[in-house]
This record gives C-alpha cells, structure tokens and sequence, in this order.
C-alpha cells in the first residue's frame, strides 16, 4: 500500500514528528511503499541542519536524512511555510538574496501542489500534529 | 464523476490568529483548487470562529485573512460545511459568519450559499463520504 | 466507508477524544496515541464514554502507555494495546484515516 505521512510540528517541541517517523518506519519495516513525508507549518523545522541536541538525545533530523537515504524518500518541505520559517536551500538563498542555507540532507523545498498531490495518489494520507 | 477524482475534505477545528493552523490549512485549499478533486471544507469545533464578520486584526498586527474566505467561490471551493453543535455551542449562529456565496455555473450562474449548516450526525454521514481528511 | 481515527491529546486537557466520539461511527476504529493514551485508562469518565460507543474498536500505542509509566493493567477493557506495525496495518485496514489533531 501506499502511504503519504504529513507532519505539522516541528522536532522536540512535538512527539508529532516523534510520531510520525515511528509510523513511517513500521510501515516500510511492513513492505509498504511511503511516497511521500510532507513537512508543513512549524513541521518544516524538521529540515534544518542546524540543530544539535545533546548527544544523549535522539538526533531528529539526522534520523530523518538516514531514514531518508535507506529508502529514498521524497522528504518535501513547505516552501511557503519554510520561507516563513527560514529554512533555505540553495534555490530559495539566491532568489531570496539570503546568505545562507540550511537545508538538511535528503530533504527537498517544494510548493503546498505536493501535498495535494500526495493526498491524490496515495492510497492512505496519515497526518501528525499537536 | 471520474474514478481518478477523489473527495478532499479539509478539516478546520481551530480558532484563527492564536495559531497559524487556519491561514496555513487555508493556504492548502487554495493551492488544492487547482487539482480539480471533489473538495469540501469541514468547520467544527473552535474552527467555526475562521468565519465570523467583521473580523480586524489592525490592533494585533497581524494578517487578516478572513477575505480569502470569501474568494473561495472564485476558485470553486462551494461547499462549507459548518457544523450547528458547534455554532451553538459558542453562542452562534449563521448570523454571525461571513456571508459566503458563489456562482453556479449549472445553474445560469446564479448566486447561491457557500455555506451550508449541518448538524453534527450529518457532518459525520458527510466525513464518512470522504477519500481523504486534511487536518492542520 | 469505514475510519481509523487517531486521537493524540488527553482527554482531560482538550476536546479532541470528546469530538472522535461524537463522529466515530459503528465499524470504525480509534486510536489513542502520545497524550491521547489517557484516554484509554480505566476508571475515569472517558472510559465511560469509550463504553457506550457500540460497534467502534479501540485501540491504545502500547510504546506511549510504558513511556508514561501506564502499565497495561490499567488500559480499560475492550481496548486493545497495538505497536506501531498495528498502527500501520489499522491505517491500511480502514479506508481513511482522520486525524482529530
């Protein structure tokens, strides 16, 4: 079967995400195919590379880039709410004139279509938040 | 209807401004109008409170988005389902929302109610319909 | 078309486990996760509202009752104590899922 995930917090603050990668885990660990992981509102800070927990916690979003990188998964970020928020990649820091990116590895910025395209092709969208 | 359109239904239970759930769930159907799917907009709970009047958000600062509301019919989002427990609840009634209406291309264009009050055990026949539930 | 609700806050603090209640119909199922597990403690009033829902399967995230220190004899019968590969096959199993986040 195939999932969509949307995850609506961000990391720490939220056992949403906590959550959600649990879930998206057991169902690849089950055979089924996650065509999607979309990160909206407070979610898209899931994508930064600049966080560092302390070493004795769970490091969130590395677990998504490796979880990411196991399975190739499409881990889409919100450009609107990521603008909002300040998460940049390459494209956004040269069109916005910022200087700098901090896009985590394995995640991608990209327009709210790819939500709704993931509600229409999936057979399952699962949604996590507060 | 075609196999390949599924009903999306946006569900809205929460109060606007406080968070950003609203605007940002909003945003959403927006983009979702152009997708062409059999999209309707659920509103219980404290979501009933994105569509009162005269809503002025000069004193906070902060964007006021209750017109998008009303551009909704623009985009052939017509089907606000707005549940009357809800409404009731908090001491409201169709009297107190935004005026939403749209024009109806089968029916030579003429101006009918986007909003359509239901009662909670219709709202649940309407859910029970749906392919797929957005919630922010 | 049948539902698989999830509900993840305490019914104590919000009304998200009230308003599942009011929607979750005969041949659905909920699913109580993170806070949400609260919900499926016995003895307090929302087991007795989980009880008078006829036809709708409960379910509880066992790894959220053990991280809150809620042992499993406390779940309230009639609810059943699922990990997350259960999650993942009531998602499937159902033809939806609605999240009352």
């Amino acid at each position: 079967m195939k999932f969509a995930i949307q995850v609506n917090e961000g990391p720490y603050q939220h056992q949403a995400t906590d959550s959600a990668y649990q879930f998206t885990k057991a169902a690849l660990e089950a055979g089924h195919e996650i065509m999607r992981v979309f990160f909206y509102h407070d979610g898209v800070n899931n994508g930064t590379n600049l966080t560092t927990p302390p070493q004795d916690d769970r490091n969130i979003v590395k677990r998504w880039s490796e979880l990411g990188k196991q399975h190739d998964l499409d881990l889409v970020v919100c450009v609107a709410a990521a603008q909002r928020r300040g998460i940049v990649d390459e494209g956004e820091m040269q069109r916005n004139g910022k200087d700098a990116q901090n896009i985590a590895e394995g995640f991608r910025i990209s327009g709210l279509g790819q939500l709704v395209e993931a509600g229409i092709q999936s057979d399952r969208l699962v949604v996590f938040g507060d | 209807m075609s196999e390949d359109i599924k009903k999306f239904m946006y569900l809205n239970r929460r109060a606007p401004y406080g968070t950003i759930y609203a605007w940002e769930s909003l945003e959403v159907v927006l983009i979702g109008a152009a997708f062409d799917q059999d999209v309707s907009l659920a509103f219980l709970d404290d979501g009933v409170y994105q569509l009162v009047k005269g809503q002025d958000t000069a004193g906070v600062d902060m964007k006021n988005f209750s017109p998008t509301y009303q551009a909704l019919g623009d985009y052939d989002v017509t089907k606000l389902y707005v549940e009357k427990e809800s409404l009731e609840e908090r001491g409201l009634s169709l009297e107190d929302l935004m005026p939403l209406t749209y024009e109806d291309e089968d029916d030579d264009w003429a101006e009918k109610d986007s909003i359509r009050v239901v009662s909670r055990a219709e709202m649940a026949d309407i859910m029970e319909d749906q392919d797929v539930m957005f919630s922010f | 078309m049948s539902t698989l609700h999830t509900v993840n806050k305490s019914p104590f603090e919000k009304s998200s486990m009230d308003s599942c209640l009011a929607y979750a119909k005969a041949g659905s199922s909920v699913l109580m996760y993170e806070d949400g597990i609260y919900g499926a403690i016995k003895g307090t009033g929302c087991t007795q509202k989980i009880a008078a829902k006829d036809g709708v399967n409960f379910y509880v995230l066992g790894p959220d009752l053990k991280a809150r220190g809620v042992s499993e004899d406390k779940v309230a019968d009639g609810i059943e104590i699922v990990d997350y590969a259960k999650f993942v096959s009531l998602a499937a199993e159902n033809d939806k899922v609605q999240a009352w986040v």
